[in-house]
């Protein structure tokens, strides 16, 4: 399909109709911020953000979500036995995400969906989520997304792309799964060159706006030892509460805890996104904790997204430059000083 | 507020280099604007990093908890009462700090400003004094303080040190007047159905990061109760069950030792009113035990002290 061009009013209303086929996450003001929510009749999309507080993540993987149920009722005959909880995998699509939060679902895929495991929910749920992306025509001055492999109009990830043009919007079909959503919408005007070349310098305008940094180049040749035990790491450490705000908030960490809640004889088994800052994320059963300091809580947190997973993919760094954690760190701990000491360490 | 930058950083470079401390710990100027990050020194070189201005809401005391050695820290109104409070409960011993006093006018609520301008960026931001203009790529605005203050700070009447080795400027006037419970009142007027609702529609953006707890120098247990796995005490899941849980034991924990001083607040990413959770319990602290906390070192907190006086009847 060649990109179309449609007024906004139109599209809104295509947008409403999309709910018959999909359920449909939009961006939805939420008090003083933006966050993603299922369309409904009293929750109306506004793409008028920069971002929004929380990543789409939770669309594809949930905060909380049932794995399995089971009895421990000694009469049932299945009693004991794990029974895989009903799922919902009819279509979805978020529309509004922006380039720097599709980017980051294609490294969380990584960890989901390689050639080693294969998580059947996370792959599930993100094959039925159709991904219509908004680009960023004012970034965040805490946004870095082009000095880690992304950019305000990147397509990876994304099945379609809408561009901003003031009153009306240039849309991109990217994949089938795009051009199968669109289709559905109905369609707007073939985009004219003029209306291209408006997109273009869009897209080169927000590009411009955004930093060449944090450095993330000689991350990969560095020693892991090397930057495990360099002396700087108490220093960016001391602040740090230990919350879980910038690993919540990250569309990239995907960790997660698993936990059995019981009521009566029945019994839930149930995935929790969980967080490398909280001391109980590595307490072993034996009650060891091989990371019971905030220093090697805090340490973990950069060394894995800024040097396990560089080694361990050979493909950029495990962060989309969202710059969520930068804003939202309740005392300013920012990765970008963190990656650039990262970058420029020399042991001695 | 700005001016204390200066005596901040002469203070500890005296401090510093007279080895009177070992450590000094104050607020370094944040990477974006309306936000600072607590800093810990031990050069008499690094005095340069320090600072402080209106955005100093988060409490510094949480750093000082079984902490050995000399520390300098700077102390405003509520930051000197968990000091007190710290003290009493034994997290710290005084004469192991020299608090440097900070007399406050109450911190900016950098919500509200952001709310003032419809969720903008906000790319700088100028103090001066009784006023501060913030700037983004197409406004620019200027406003006045007393308006953008954090609630806490609108109804602090303790704005003063209660606890300080030397201060840092002249005592400013405690406000007076203020009614601070208005909001408790309304709640307590709810029938148990209101009031459970009033809860759940508070919590119903938490996402559990703990941020509330972490940012609060009264929790420092070694195993938050949310963290004991065995027994496991409180659901992990995002059930509003576990979390209204995890935010009402919270509370109950800190009551009678909160000093409103708004840190939990202040740092919650999705925006809650944290305060209404232990505002009641300062309220109630003040109406049955004639409490506020941390106003001196020589009494016991109302719920770890037993009078065999005690007038109340319950209690014999």
């Amino acid at each position: 399909m060649a990109d179309e061009i449609i007024g906004k009013e139109e599209w809104m209303k295509a947008l409403e109709g999309l709910k018959n086929a999909y359920t449909v996450f939009v961006p939805v003001r939420d008090g003083d911020f933006h966050t993603f929510m299922s369309m409904n009749g009293e929750r109306v999309a506004d793409f008028k953000y920069q971002n929004t507080r929380l990543s789409p993540k939770a669309v594809i993987y949930p905060r909380s979500e049932r794995l399995f149920e089971y009895s421990l009722d000694p009469a049932d005959p299945k009693a004991h036995i794990l029974k895989e909880s009903e799922k919902d995998y009819s279509p979805r699509a978020i529309v509004g995400i922006r380039p720097c939060d599709a980017h980051a679902l294609e490294i969380v895929k990584r960890n989901f969906d390689n050639p080693e495991y294969r998580d059947p929910w996370w792959v599930q749920h993100s094959e039925s989520t159709t991904l219509v992306g908004l680009g960023c025509s004012e970034p965040c001055s805490t946004c870095f997304c082009t000095a880690v492999g992304g950019g305000p109009f990147h397509e990876q990830g994304l099945d379609a792309l809408i561009y901003d043009l003031g009153d009306r919007f240039l849309i991109k079909g990217i994949t089938d799964k795009g051009e199968a959503l669109l289709a559905k919408m109905g369609h707007g005007k073939p985009a004219d060159a003029s209306a291209l070349q408006e997109a273009e310098e869009l897209a080169a305008r927000a590009t411009k706006r955004l930093p060449a940094s944090p450095s993330i180049d000689t991350l990969r040749e560095k020693k892991i030892n090397d930057l495990f035990n360099a002396p700087f790491w108490e220093e960016v450490a001391f602040p740090c509460l230990n919350c879980g705000t910038c690993t919540y908030l990250c569309p990239t960490c995907w960790c997660f805890d698993i936990q059995d809640e019981v009521l009566g004889k029945a019994g839930d088994r149930i995935r929790n996104w969980d967080s490398c800052m909280f001391p109980l994320f590595t307490l072993h059963g034996s009650g060891h904790n091989p990371r019971d300091k905030k220093v090697q809580r805090v340490r973990q947190r950069f060394m894995h997204k800024l040097k396990y997973y560089v080694d361990k993919y050979a493909d950029g760094v495990q962060c989309s430059g969202c710059g969520r954690c930068v804003r939202y760190c309740p005392v300013n701990i920012d990765i970008r000083d963190v990656c650039e000491r990262m970058n420029d360490y020399q042991s001695a | 507020m700005l001016k204390y930058t200066e005596k901040i950083q002469e203070t500890a470079k005296r401090l510093l280099q007279d080895k009177q401390v070992d450590v000094f710990i104050a607020y370094g100027k944040g990477t974006v604007p309306m936000m600072n990050q607590p800093l810990l020194i031990s050069s008499p070189d690094r005095v340069n990093q320090l600072y402080w201005d209106n955005f100093c809401g988060l409490n510094l005391c949480n750093y000082l908890t079984k902490r050995t050695g000399r520390v300098g820290i700077v102390a405003n109104g509520c930051n000197s009462r968990n000091i007190v409070t710290h003290i009493i409960e034994n997290q710290i011993k005084r004469e192991q700090l020299y608090i440097v006093g900070i007399p406050c006018e109450g911190m900016i609520d950098h919500r509200a400003v952001t709310r003032a301008v419809n969720q903008k960026e906000i790319l700088d931001i100028q103090q001066n004094g009784k006023t501060f203009t913030v700037k983004g790529v197409d406004f620019e605005e200027t406003f006045a303080k007393e308006k953008f203050l954090q609630t806490n700070c609108a109804v602090c009447t303790h704005r003063n040190p209660v606890i300080y080795d030397e201060l840092l400027g002249e005592q400013v006037e405690e406000q007076t007047g203020v009614s601070p419970y208005q909001d408790v009142e309304k709640v307590e007027a709810m029938d148990p159905e209101k009031k459970q609702g009033f809860f759940t529609r508070l919590i119903a953006r938490c996402i559990r990061c703990y941020a509330c707890r972490n940012a609060c120098p009264l929790c420092y247990c070694p195993t938050c109760f949310v963290d004991e796995s065995r027994p496991q005490w409180v659901g992990k899941s995002s059930d509003p069950t576990d979390t209204l849980t995890f935010h009402f034991l919270r509370a109950y924990h800190c009551a009678g030792r909160c000093t409103d001083c708004g840190a939990c607040e202040r740092v919650c990413p999705m925006g809650i009113s944290m305060r209404q959770f232990t505002k009641k319990l300062n309220k109630d602290c003040q109406e049955l035990f004639s409490w506020e906390a941390g106003l001196t070192l020589d009494q016991r907190p109302p719920l770890d002290v037993y009078r065999p006086d005690d007038y109340n009847d319950f209690i014999k």
